[in-house]
């Protein structure tokens, strides 16, 4: 889709400039003219949604690292001292810590948006793979971010996590004491994770200058999955794509605020207003609520260094989720049978998200078990599986005939799967 | 490249070599340092040891005190409890060596071999799940001994793990007896 550049610039500045620099070309070319498919819904403003997150973040934090302590002895008081005393601190402070909980919010429907869609299918293997990149620093940036007010969740969450690899072989004990820089999550614990806390957005950025790279070499996918074929499937991304984006920033920033005036600690725990203490475990201890899930297959499998595998498996087997899906048909629009598996894991992860809530007892073990084993078999056994035995619907021969035909212009030109 | 400076050709590779050789040493050495920093420190590898004293510890009490930055819980078992630890066969438990750092490595689980021989009521143990380090809470669980709230690991009277996610039992730390009530940690 990296077609040839229609910049050209009236104002002799911008050519001078353009001349010696390209800058202004390639925000053009990226953000201007670049053409879009013309059938995009609102599942898709998230990508653009994430950015501005990202950025909101950074902005945030780099404020209330102008009031915060990173020592074990004054890390909490400093953020009562940002929510009551710096000039506009309640709002930075809430803002920071409610976005965290929106940005996951908002990838985990991009990530949605992906699997119902068949966005990692080729040629977009690698635009997915930066995405699992993503995700994976944006949850150790967040777990990090939330070692910081040094509350009661805080320092237990940290040392629950940290611990986990304590279950490698062999060398769990010493990578465990290196993690913490001393023989318990400590001062030296609690310095670096700051350190790390303020790189690794940084890091994201980067990342993410990847991830669009990507996606610019191979286009967006649309809703019905066929490849954008000629002129007549695109729009240019201004004033199109940039309005559409932009009205569905105002409508997830309503909900945002409303979060963020209205109930700032609906998403956190109470318990972290109370400061950590090393000599006694609250009595439920739970992550955040966008790790969940994860803690619920973590706790799922009664051995420590398996469950531990487990955890991490349940991530990282998106990256091979390219292969696992052994359709053509990229959009679950025409795939009946995987329409279902799409909705059945969805309504699974969020039971995970709930049994991961719960303390693991009685039948919530039995529970996580179950949806644990479910979760792996449709990634492993049932995606490979109805690629080969579905019969997908007849796909449109082209995203313009689809757009018409849902007009009602045109009746489909019906066409076999690719 | 032209054939004829096959004797250039070799100087060069000897540059090669010594230049990716030097580098790679460069590498090591700048890495050393960079990773070693995150391991403990000097002061916190130096803190002292700690000396406690039991008596005030009635029967059936449970004391904690801090030592490198991590719980010890200090239990004077009651004789049921103790009882109940004796009862059980090492060949029962989930773990079956001791985990006593006074001990040999491969001294097994028995209940003499979490405690001091004389002094069987004192239950000296790290108060750090062998799961993922939460503090297990006394009097609780399955066991009569502690359970861990987090992911649900059951100790018994003698700090063994019994049930639930914890792969060991809970260590006893090196520590010795300086007077017939006082102990010294560490
Ligand atoms: C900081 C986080 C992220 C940012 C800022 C970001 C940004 C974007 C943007 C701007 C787009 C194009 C607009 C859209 O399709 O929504 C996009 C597309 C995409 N993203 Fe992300 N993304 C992030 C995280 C992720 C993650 C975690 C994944 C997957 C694990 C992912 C997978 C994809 C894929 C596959 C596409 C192509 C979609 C298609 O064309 O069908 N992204 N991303
Ligand atoms: S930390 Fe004790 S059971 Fe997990």
């Amino acid at each position: 889709m990296s077609g040839h550049s229609t910049y050209n610039p009236t104002n002799p500045v911008m050519k001078w400039l353009d001349d010696r620099l390209p800058m202004p070309r390639l925000m053009y070319d990226s953000f201007v003219s670049y053409p879009v498919p013309r059938n995009l819904n609102y599942w898709y403003t998230f990508g653009g949604i994430l950015m501005i997150m990202l950025v909101s973040q950074i902005i945030t934090g780099v404020v209330l690292v102008m009031h915060y302590t990173p020592d074990t002895s004054m890390a909490f008081d400093s953020i009562e001292h940002i929510r009551r005393n710096v000039n506009y601190g309640n709002i930075l402070q809430k803002w920071h810590a409610v976005g965290a909980s929106f940005f996951f919010i908002a990838v985990y429907i991009h990530i949605a948006r992906g699997m119902y869609y068949g966005s990692y299918k080729a040629p977009r293997e690698i635009l997915w793979m930066l995405g699992v990149v993503i995700f994976l620093v944006m949850m150790a940036t967040g777990f990090m971010g939330y070692v910081l007010p040094w509350g009661q969740m805080s320092f237990w969450g940290a040392k629950v996590i940290t611990n986990l690899f304590s279950a490698v072989p062999f060398f769990g004990e010493p990578i465990v004491t290196w993690l913490w820089g001393g023989f318990s999550v400590d001062n030296a614990t609690l310095q670096r994770f700051f350190s790390l806390h303020y790189l690794l957005p940084f890091v994201l950025v980067g990342v993410v200058i990847l991830h669009v790279w990507a996606l610019h070499v191979t286009g967006q996918t649309n809703p019905t999955g066929v490849e954008v074929k000629s002129g007549q499937d695109t729009l240019p991304f201004t004033p199109y794509a940039t309005v559409k984006d932009a009205f569905a920033l105002c409508v997830f920033f309503l909900f945002f605020c409303a979060f963020v005036f209205y109930a700032p600690d609906y998403l956190g725990h109470s318990i972290n207003y109370q400061e950590a203490n090393p000599l006694s475990t609250p009595a439920h201890i739970v992550p955040e609520w966008y790790y969940l899930p994860f803690y619920a297959i973590l706790r799922a499998i009664p051995d420590k260094l398996l469950g531990v595998v487990a955890m991490f498996g349940s991530i990282l087997i998106w990256f091979a989720l390219p292969w696992l899906d052994t359709s053509k048909v990229r959009s679950a629009a025409y795939r009946p049978i995987y329409k279902q598996l799409f909705w059945i894991l969805m309504i699974v992860f969020f039971g995970l998200g709930v049994v991961g809530a719960n303390p693991p007892e009685g039948w919530w073990i039995t529970a996580g078990q179950i949806l644990t084993f479910y979760y792996f078999a449709h990634f492993l056994v049932l995606l490979p599986l109805v690629g080969l035995l579905e019969t997908p619907k007849p796909l449109p021969s082209s995203i313009s005939d689809a757009v018409l035909a849902s007009n009602g212009a045109k009746a489909p030109a019906a066409q076999p799967a690719e | 490249m032209s054939t004829a400076d096959a004797h250039d050709a070799n100087r060069r590779d000897f540059l090669y070599i010594a230049t990716g050789a030097v580098g790679a040493v460069g590498a090591a050495s700048v890495a050393i340092p960079l990773i070693d920093q995150m391991n403990p420190s000097a002061d916190v590898l130096a803190l002292a040891s700690i000396e406690v004293n039991l008596e005030p510890i009635e029967e059936g009490q449970s004391i904690t005190v801090t030592w490198r930055g991590n719980p010890v819980i200090i239990r004077h078992r009651t004789a049921k409890e103790i009882e109940e630890a004796k009862a059980t066969p090492v060949s029962d438990l989930p773990d079956g060596l001791a985990r006593n750092a006074n001990l040999a490595e491969n001294a097994p689980a028995t209940d003499e071999n979490r405690v001091v021989d004389g002094k069987e009521q004192y239950l000296v143990q790290m108060g750090v799940c062998t799961h993922l380090g939460c503090v297990p809470i006394g009097n609780e669980g399955d066991y009569d001994g502690w359970f861990c709230p987090c992911h649900g690991s059951h100790y018994d009277s003698a700090g063994r793990i019994r049930k639930g996610p914890a792969p060991e039992n809970l260590h006893v730390p090196q520590y010795t007896y300086v007077s017939d009530t006082q102990i010294k940690i560490g």
